[in-house]
C-alpha cells in the first residue's frame, strides 16, 4: 500500500470518442510526492488523460490505480458508485474554470464536502474553513461569494476546496489558462507552496516556465501518445524528438 | 353599459374567483408534483423512464386541454373514474400544467454548467447529493421566473373547467348572462377579476424571484 515507486499507474490506457481515438496506449507511473506536468498542443489528449485518473472521462481501456487500489474497477453500477465516490474523496481536483458553486460562499464552497461526507461539525468545519482559505491566501474573503472574487482568488478558494478533502494526489487541469496573466502568479504560488510541502500533483499545463521550475518531470503529448518523458531540464533544454522540438519552438514564438 | 347590475352581482362573482382561485393553488400544486416526477423521469439514466417521460409531455402538450378534461370527466366513468366536476377540473388541469412544467424544470436543470456537477462528483458527491446540494439549489433559482409563466397560464386555463360545469369564474359569468341577458357586462366583471388575480401571482413571482437570485 506504501509503495512509493508506483503511487499512481496509468496503464495502457486507450480512449475513443466514437472512432475518435484520443489516447493510445499510454501508460504512466508517478511516485508519492513527485510533481507531473503534461504539455502538449491543445487535442494532444493531456486532459482526457487528466480526467480519467479520477474517472470523469472513463477510459474505453487500461487500468488506473492509486496507492494500491484500481480506480476504474469493473463493478456493478451501484458498487462502482460507492467505490468511485471514495476514490475521488482522495484525488482532489482543479479546473480551468474553477466550478466554485456559485451559490455558496468561499468558506461554504471548502466546507460542504467535508461535512457532508466526512461528517465534520460546525466548529471543525469552520476550522478547516479557516486553515485551508489561510493557505492560499484567502482568509479575508472567508464570506465572499465567488462573483464578488477574481479569476485568481476563484481559484485559490477552488483549491482549498480540493484540499479540504485531504486528498493524497491533487490534479491541475490548466489551472491559470482562464486567468488574466497578471493573475497567475497568486495561483503558482500556492501551487509552489503544495509542492515544497511534497504533495503528489499531476499538472496539465500551458506554463512552460512554471512546469520546469516545479516539476520533476514532464510529459510531452502529441496525438494521443506521449511523445517524449523526462527531466524538465532535458525535455525543454535538449529534448531528443522533432515533434517536442517543433511544439516548444512555436510555443515560445507564441509567448512572445 | 348597466353599472348599477355589475355593482348589484359583484359580490356573487367574488366568491366565484374564491373557486377560481382555491382551483389555480390545488392545480399549481398538483402540477408541480407532476411537473417534478416527469423532470426527474426525463433526466434518469434509464431509458424506459426517460421514453415514458417524453410521452407524457408529448401527450399532454400534444393535445387541447379542454380535451383531456372532457375525456377525464365524461369518459371516465365509463371506464370507471368516478370524479365530480371540481375532482375532474383540479386532476385534469393539474396534470396538463404538470406536462408544461416537466419541460420548465428540465430546461432549468440541464441549464447548469457541467462543471458544476463534475466539481461535485470529483469531492466525491454521490449523483444525489450532487444533484441535491449543487445542481438543484442553482436550477431552482432559474425555475422561478418561467414557473411564473406557467402558473401565468394555468390561472387562465382555470376557465375552462367552466365547460364541465364546475362553478367557477367563467361559470358563474355565464349563469348571470342567462338571467340578466348582459353578456358585455358581465363577462367583462369576469375578465377584470382574473387580471386582478393574473396581476397579484405576477408581482409575487417578481418579488420571489428576486428575493432568491446570488446577491
Amino acid at each position: 500500500m506504501t509503495d512509493h515507486s508506483n503511487f499512481v499507474q496509468v496503464r495502457h490506457a486507450q480512449k475513443s470518442f466514437g472512432t475518435l481515438e484520443v489516447l493510445k496506449d499510454i501508460s504512466l507511473t508517478v511516485e508519492r510526492g513527485q510533481i507531473v506536468a503534461i504539455i502538449g498542443p491543445s487535442g494532444s489528449g493531456k486532459s482526457t488523460l487528466l480526467r480519467a485518473i479520477n474517472d470523469l472521462d472513463p477510459l474505453t481501456r487500461g487500468e488506473v490505480w492509486l496507492d494500491g487500489v484500481q480506480v476504474n474497477k469493473s463493478l456493478p453500477f451501484r458498487q462502482y458508485e460507492k467505490h468511485i465516490n471514495e476514490m475521488r474523496q482522495k484525488i482532489g481536483m482543479v479546473f480551468q474554470h474553477f466550478n466554485l458553486f456559485p451559490h455558496m460562499t468561499a468558506r461554504e464552497n471548502v466546507t460542504m464536502a467535508p461535512k457532508m461526507l466526512k461528517g465534520l461539525s460546525n466548529q471543525q468545519a469552520d476550522a478547516l474553513a479557516n486553515e485551508q482559505l489561510d493557505k492560499v491566501g484567502m482568509l479575508e474573503r472567508i464570506d465572499y461569494y465567488p462573483s464578488q472574487l477574481s479569476g485568481g482568488q476563484k481559484q485559490r478558494v477552488a483549491i482549498a476546496r480540493a484540499l479540504a478533502m485531504e486528498p493524497k494526489l491533487m490534479l491541475f487541469d490548466e489551472a491559470t489558462s482562464a486567468l488574466d496573466p497578471e493573475l497567475v502568479d497568486e495561483v503558482n504560488q500556492v501551487m509552489k507552496k503544495l509542492a515544497e510541502e511534497h504533495m503528489t500533483m499531476i499538472i496539465v499545463t500551458h506554463e512552460m516556465d512554471f512546469a520546469a521550475s516545479v516539476c520533476d518531470r514532464v510529459l510531452f503529448m502529441d496525438q494521443g501518445v506521449v511523445v517524449e518523458e523526462g527531466p524538465p531540464e532535458v525535455v525543454f533544454k535538449n529534448p531528443e524528438k522533432d515533434r517536442t522540438r517543433a511544439f516548444l519552438r512555436k510555443h515560445l514564438e507564441g509567448a512572445k | 353599459m348597466d353599472f348599477d347590475l355589475m355593482l348589484r352581482v359583484y359580490p356573487f362573482f367574488i366568491e366565484a374567483a374564491g373557486i377560481t382561485i382555491l382551483l389555480s393553488v390545488l392545480t399549481a400544486f398538483l402540477g408541480l408534483a407532476c411537473g417534478a416526477l416527469g423532470a426527474a423521469a426525463r433526466l434518469s439514466r434509464f431509458a424506459v423512464a426517460r421514453f415514458v417521460g417524453a410521452a407524457y409531455v408529448s401527450v399532454f402538450r400534444g393535445t387541447p386541454a379542454l380535451i383531456q378534461l372532457f375525456i377525464l370527466y365524461f369518459g371516465g366513468p365509463q371506464i370507471g373514474i368516478q370524479l365530480d366536476a371540481f375532482q375532474a377540473g383540479v386532476i385534469g388541469l393539474g396534470i396538463n400544467a404538470g406536462a408544461y412544467m416537466t419541460e420548465t424544470i428540465r430546461g432549468a436543470i440541464i441549464s447548469i454548467d457541467k462543471g458544476q456537477k463534475e466539481a461535485a462528483r470529483t469531492l466525491g458527491l454521490s449523483r444525489w447529493q450532487a444533484m441535491h446540494k449543487i445542481i438543484l439549489p442553482q436550477a431552482a433559482r432559474l425555475m422561478v421566473r418561467p414557473l411564473g409563466v406557467n402558473l401565468n397560464m394555468l390561472i387562465k386555463a382555470t376557465a375552462l373547467v367552466a365547460a364541465i360545469s364546475v362553478v367557477e369564474l367563467t361559470y358563474t359569468a355565464q349563469r348571470y348572462i342567462g338571467s340578466t341577458y348582459k353578456p358585455f357586462e358581465m363577462f367583462l366583471l369576469a375578465g377584470i377579476l382574473y387580471m386582478i388575480i393574473i396581476y397579484v401571482t405576477g408581482r409575487a413571482v417578481a418579488w420571489l424571484d428576486r428575493r432568491v437570485q446570488i446577491n
